[in-house]
Order: C-alpha cells, then structure tokens, then sequence
C-alpha cells in the first residue's frame, strides 16, 4: 500500500509529506508532475509550495498538469486525496473541492503555528481525531483566505464538510483566531463523500515534539487509517 | 488578431490588495479615494480570421484558465 507525493514545479514540502508518511507506516513515492498513470497508488497527496509559480492564481496552471486527470480518476473512484497548503489552492481550481483561497486580509505572509478547532471526524483528514480536540499546527502561506459562495458553504457547513476551523488555545472559533480571514474561520474541508480533503496549515510539519509540536501526527495518521480503509 | 481580457474579481469577493491600496492612498492624503479593485489584463495574439469564431474559443479559455468563475468575471475584447 504505497501513496504518491505528486512533485510539480515548485513544489517545496514534497519530502516533509515523505517523512510524515513513514513516520505513521505508509511508504510513499515522489511522483512528477507529467506523470499519467497512479495505478497502484493507494492514496495522493498534493505537497505545498509554489506550483508552477502559482503564475495566473495559485493552483490555476498546476490544475492542468497531466498527473491531475489521475488524480480526478482516483478521486472519483473513492482514494484518499489529500492536499496541504498549495496542494488544497490546487484542489479547489481543479473543482474537486469548492470554494477557492484569497490573498490573507491584511495582505501579510503568515508563518506561525495557529490553533485548529476539529469539527467533523468523517473524512481521509479527521478520521483518527476527535470532535472537539484542539491541535496546533505551522500555518505558512499567503494565499490562505478561504471563501466559497454563501449556498454551498452553508451545505457544506450542515454536511460536516468543514473539517478543521482556526481556534484559540481553548477551541473557541472566534474572530480574533482567524489568522486569515477565511470565511468561517475555515481551515480545512472536504468533499462530499469524504475522500478528498484540503487544509492551509501543514500537519506534515507537527509530527514530532522535536519539531515544536506533534499535533498534526493525528491528521497524518487520519490520511494513513483512511488508506488501508479504502484499500481493504 | 490582437484579443484583450479583462479579469475582475466579482464584487461579493473581498479583494484584500485593493483595499490595502486603497488604505495607503489615504494614508497619502487623498481622503477622496473610496473603494479600490485590482484586476487582471491579459492580451493574447490569436491565429484566425472571424472574430467571432475568435472569440468564442477565447471566452473556453477564460472559462477553463484565465478566470476562476468561483470569484472572477472576464471580459472578452477583440482589436
């Protein structure tokens, strides 16, 4: 049971989602880009960094990349697909997930850990957390903002499709914690059935108190659990 | 045949860099500036000869590449 860590140009968290991956049991390969056959892969991570230059909107170029049509395929056929930061800008140009992410209010690069409030336990993200717990992972990015249309975000947040909010130490969702200013505090949703998830913190980067903290070790471990599920 | 686009962020969307223009225009004394939206100019050189034909296939690439219809509107100009 092998997952692929798919490599676009720019992309730059491609070994800590390698690393993560070994660290909860699951082998995982580095996959470029022109790619056009993950046959075999039993789960997909899209990494952070700057695909393709983020050129046009972040994600918008990175869409088009032969490895993606697998990915729909794969996507549509219930793998698990995971995309962190720059990898969740990709998911959402590619339609896989709704919404899409603006530039920070404030326009400022935010590089700091933050608080997540989990809010939904059924998906390839949270399946091995809990409603309610509180983690705290590194938020790095610019393109953070998270908004979708008033209708599908209010579907979305009834289905339980918003997975992860920005919280305060105490998992209080309030506006002072949102880093960002994306629409409900969101930081992390999935799609409809679960098996496709995106968030703008970096849970590959919290998997070991050495590293600050080891709170995103439960969302890796979410994504490993949701592999051999799927693959079972 | 020259095709211009313009890509504009929809007006429900926050657009945080024209209000951080907008806020350092003021700052700069012009009280006067009120909303500020920074959009997007895209030319192209396009092989054909019926506009038309040309723009149709222009707007599928806005559709597909150059806008995000989740949080932009384009406008296809020909010449």
């Amino acid at each position: 049971m092998k997952a692929a860590v798919i490599v676009f140009p720019g992309t730059n968290c491609e070994h800590d989602a390698v690393y993560a991956l070994a660290s909860v049991g699951v082998d995982a390969e580095l996959v470029w880009h022109r790619e056009t056959d993950l046959s075999g892969f039993a789960g997909v991570i899209l990494p952070g960094g700057f695909a393709h230059g983020d050129y046009l909107r972040t994600g918008a170029i990175a869409r088009f990349s032969p490895v993606m049509t697998e990915v729909e395929r794969l996507a549509g056929a219930g793998v698990p697909v995971l995309g962190i930061c720059n990898g969740f800008q990709v998911l959402c140009e590619a339609g896989l997930l709704p919404g899409v992410l603006l530039q920070n209010a404030g326009l400022r690069f935010i590089c700091r850990p933050v608080h997540l409030l989990v809010t939904s336990t059924d998906s390839v993200l949270t399946r091995a957390a809990r409603i309610g717990q509180v983690l705290e992972i590194p938020l790095n990015s610019f393109e953070g903002n998270y908004t979708a249309d008033p209708i599908t975000f209010a579907h979305m947040q009834e289905t339980g499709r918003v997975a992860l909010r920005y919280s305060n130490a105490a998992g209080e969702v309030t506006e002072k914690a949102n880093p960002n200013g994306s629409l409900g505090n969101t930081a992390g949703i999935t799609n409809r059935t679960g098996n496709v998830a995106g968030l703008m913190p970096h849970p590959e980067r919290a998997i070991e108190d050495v590293l600050g903290s080891s709170d995103g070790r439960v969302l890796v471990e979410s994504f490993a659990l949701s592999m051999s599920l799927a693959h079972a | 045949m020259k095709v211009t686009v313009h890509v504009h962020r929809r007006p429900d969307i926050a657009d945080p860099q024209g209000t951080t223009v907008a806020r350092a225009l003021r700052d700069l004394g012009y009280e006067n500036v009120g909303k500020v939206r920074i959009n997007r100019t895209i030319e192209l050189d396009v092989q054909g000869t019926d506009p038309a034909v040309v723009e149709a296939e222009v707007r599928t690439m806005c559709e597909r590449l150059l806008a995000n219809p989740v949080m932009e509107d384009f406008e296809v100009v020909i010449g």
